[in-house]
């Protein structure tokens, strides 16, 4: 079974998952202040301007926290086995929900302020999931 | 002390006391709540001019409630931010008094979360109904239970302070010592098969199984059936009522939302805490009571900190002392009626600690500190990694 997948029309978010096509991890960035502005959005939460631009991420950054899902009885996460979820700090200024793959043992295998670096899991409904694996 | 407004005040209270009720509708439990917490009160179904609810009846708000409990109010509120609506809602109701906009104010829950098995914590990413939402969008597809949301900020309290299992499974301890007091929490632990209902060590609850990394299966709430009601009334009405009144004497209402470089480690209660000390004229120090509400083990570390009965960070040494219990010579006892760990838990506990903090300042308790005179109910609504409120109440006896 899939996982969950974004749902659309959406507006804020659909310029987001649209590059995940291509494997492209974007966010937006207020051309008059620099803010950095995610999850995305219209507008900017700290002034409410509507003059932002995308850019694109290196997808570099550091874990700022994680938990290891040992119990999900959700369809598409049951079979997966103990996974991890995690807040990481891209380098650009924003911090995104994902999880961490790539390792050996999530429960040994990962810790806060670790480097990891984006790597894409192709979903059949056409967009593509970032997750992370150390760098 | 600064003068303190003694506007509205807790008049009376009903706890549904099963937390297995299978046949029974969320909205029989509300008004079966409603008649018994009014008779609590020496007050009358037609008495009721302010109605609250938090859209937890099977789909029925404000307008339906209404119609459903036969009341025709001058106040309704259906504000609904999770489980401190009800601390929200008290805030609410006390202004509306306050105005002179309602005389007495009907707060209800009714749940059947455990027979409908309705997997609060463990199904995560995603229910793929209603309308998408940026956030949705933005959370679903990794697969975060509810569970390893609060397990996120744990973890981090874990890395920028030191603190430890051992320290945050002390919570659990306390809270089980007393439900093992209160004779509803006994039955509810047994009614929904705990694996053991007795006291509990520190040694116990590392031994319990991980759910989602740093929480043990004995750091995490229950999911139980229940409800309750709650009365609060204008300061003339409430010197009649047959019990003496619990007055509110200071609110807090605040969100918290993950930001981009934000410290996951600071809760809404760092916002909602200081409005309600400040409106209250006391401090943290003269608290008897603690009613915070424990989803997990973290929530409760993390809202004494943010609500100041020890400073950021410290939480893990604070807990470790033996405050907590009833029985302890230091302020204040943590939920006395045993919690959301091991009492009663439905999905949205904000009403048991305005309930509880009732008991214990009429005398009530099953673990009743000896002379209580000042409590606090702490709601935190949500998620608490993600976006999530807090509604703070501090109450004080007549």
């Amino acid at each position: 079974m899939d996982r969950p997948q974004p749902r659309f029309p959406e507006p804020d978010t659909e310029p987001f998952w649209d590059a995940t096509k291509e494997h492209k991890l974007m966010y937006q960035v207020d051309r008059d202040t620099g803010d950095v502005v995610f999850f995305p959005r219209a507008h900017n939460p700290k002034n409410g301007s509507r003059n932002l631009e995308w850019r694109e991420s290196k997808g570099e950054g550091t874990v700022y926290t994680y938990s290891v899902v040992r119990l999900n009885r959700h369809p598409a996460f049951a079979p997966l086995g103990a996974y991890a979820v995690a807040y990481v700090d891209l380098d650009e200024g924003f911090r995104m929900l994902t999880n961490i793959v790539g390792v050996a043992d999530p429960t040994r295998d990962i810790s806060i302020g670790q480097r990891v670096k984006v790597q894409w899991e192709d979903q059949s409904s056409g967009i593509s999931l970032p997750m992370f694996a150390p760098a | 002390m600064v003068s303190q407004r003694r506007d509205a005040a807790i008049v009376g209270i009903h706890e549904y006391p099963k937390r297995k009720a299978p046949g029974v509708t969320p909205l029989q439990i509300k008004a079966e709540c409603a008649a018994r917490a009014l008779a609590d009160a020496g007050l009358s179904w037609s008495d009721v001019d302010g109605l609250y609810d938090a859209q937890d009846g099977a789909g029925m708000s404000g307008l339906s409630l209404a119609e459903y409990f036969g009341l025709k109010p001058n106040v309704i509120d259906t504000t609904a931010v999770g489980g401190s609506s009800y601390e929200f809602h008290a805030a609410h109701a006390r202004r509306a008094i306050a105005a002179g906009k309602c005389r007495v104010a009907l707060l209800t829950y009714g749940s059947t979360a455990h027979s409908d098995m309705w997997r609060i914590g463990s199904m995560g990413g995603g229910a793929g109904a209603g309308a998408a939402s940026p956030l949705s969008n933005m959370t679903d597809p990794w697969g975060m239970t509810l569970i390893a949301n609060y397990a996120m900020v744990a973890q981090r309290h874990m890395y920028q302070y030191s603190t430890t299992s051992e320290q945050l499974a002390r919570i659990s301890v306390a809270t089980r010592a007393h439900a093992m007091r209160n004779p509803e929490a006994v039955q509810a632990m047994t009614d929904l098969q705990f694996v053991g209902v007795n006291e509990i060590s520190v040694e116990d609850v590392l031994n319990s199984r991980m759910i989602a990394d740093p929480l043990h299966l004995l750091e995490c709430c229950m999911v139980s059936d229940g409800g309750g009601a709650v009365v609060i009334a204008s300061a003339d009405v409430a010197r009649d009522c047959r019990k003496k009144p619990v007055w509110i004497i200071g609110s807090g209402e605040a969100t918290k939302y993950s930001e981009n470089g934000g410290d996951l480690t600071v809760s809404a209660a760092a916002q909602s805490g200081p409005q309600a000390w400040a409106e209250a004229g006391i401090g943290p120090g003269e608290i008897d009571i603690a009613m915070i509400y424990d989803s997990f083990t973290i929530t409760v570390l993390m809202m004494l900190e943010d609500l100041g009965f020890c400073g950021k960070g410290e939480g893990g040494a604070y807990v470790s002392e033996q405050r907590l219990r009833w029985d302890s010579p230091l302020k204040p006892a943590l939920n006395t009626d045993g919690g959301g760990l091991s009492s009663n838990h439905p999905g949205m506990r904000g009403l048991f600690l305005l309930m509880e903090a009732t008991r214990q300042l009429r005398g009530e308790s099953t673990s009743q500190r000896e002379g209580a005179r000042l409590a606090i109910a702490h709601g935190n609504g949500g998620m608490l990694a993600t976006s999530h409120t807090g509604g703070t109440i501090i109450l004080a006896g007549d």
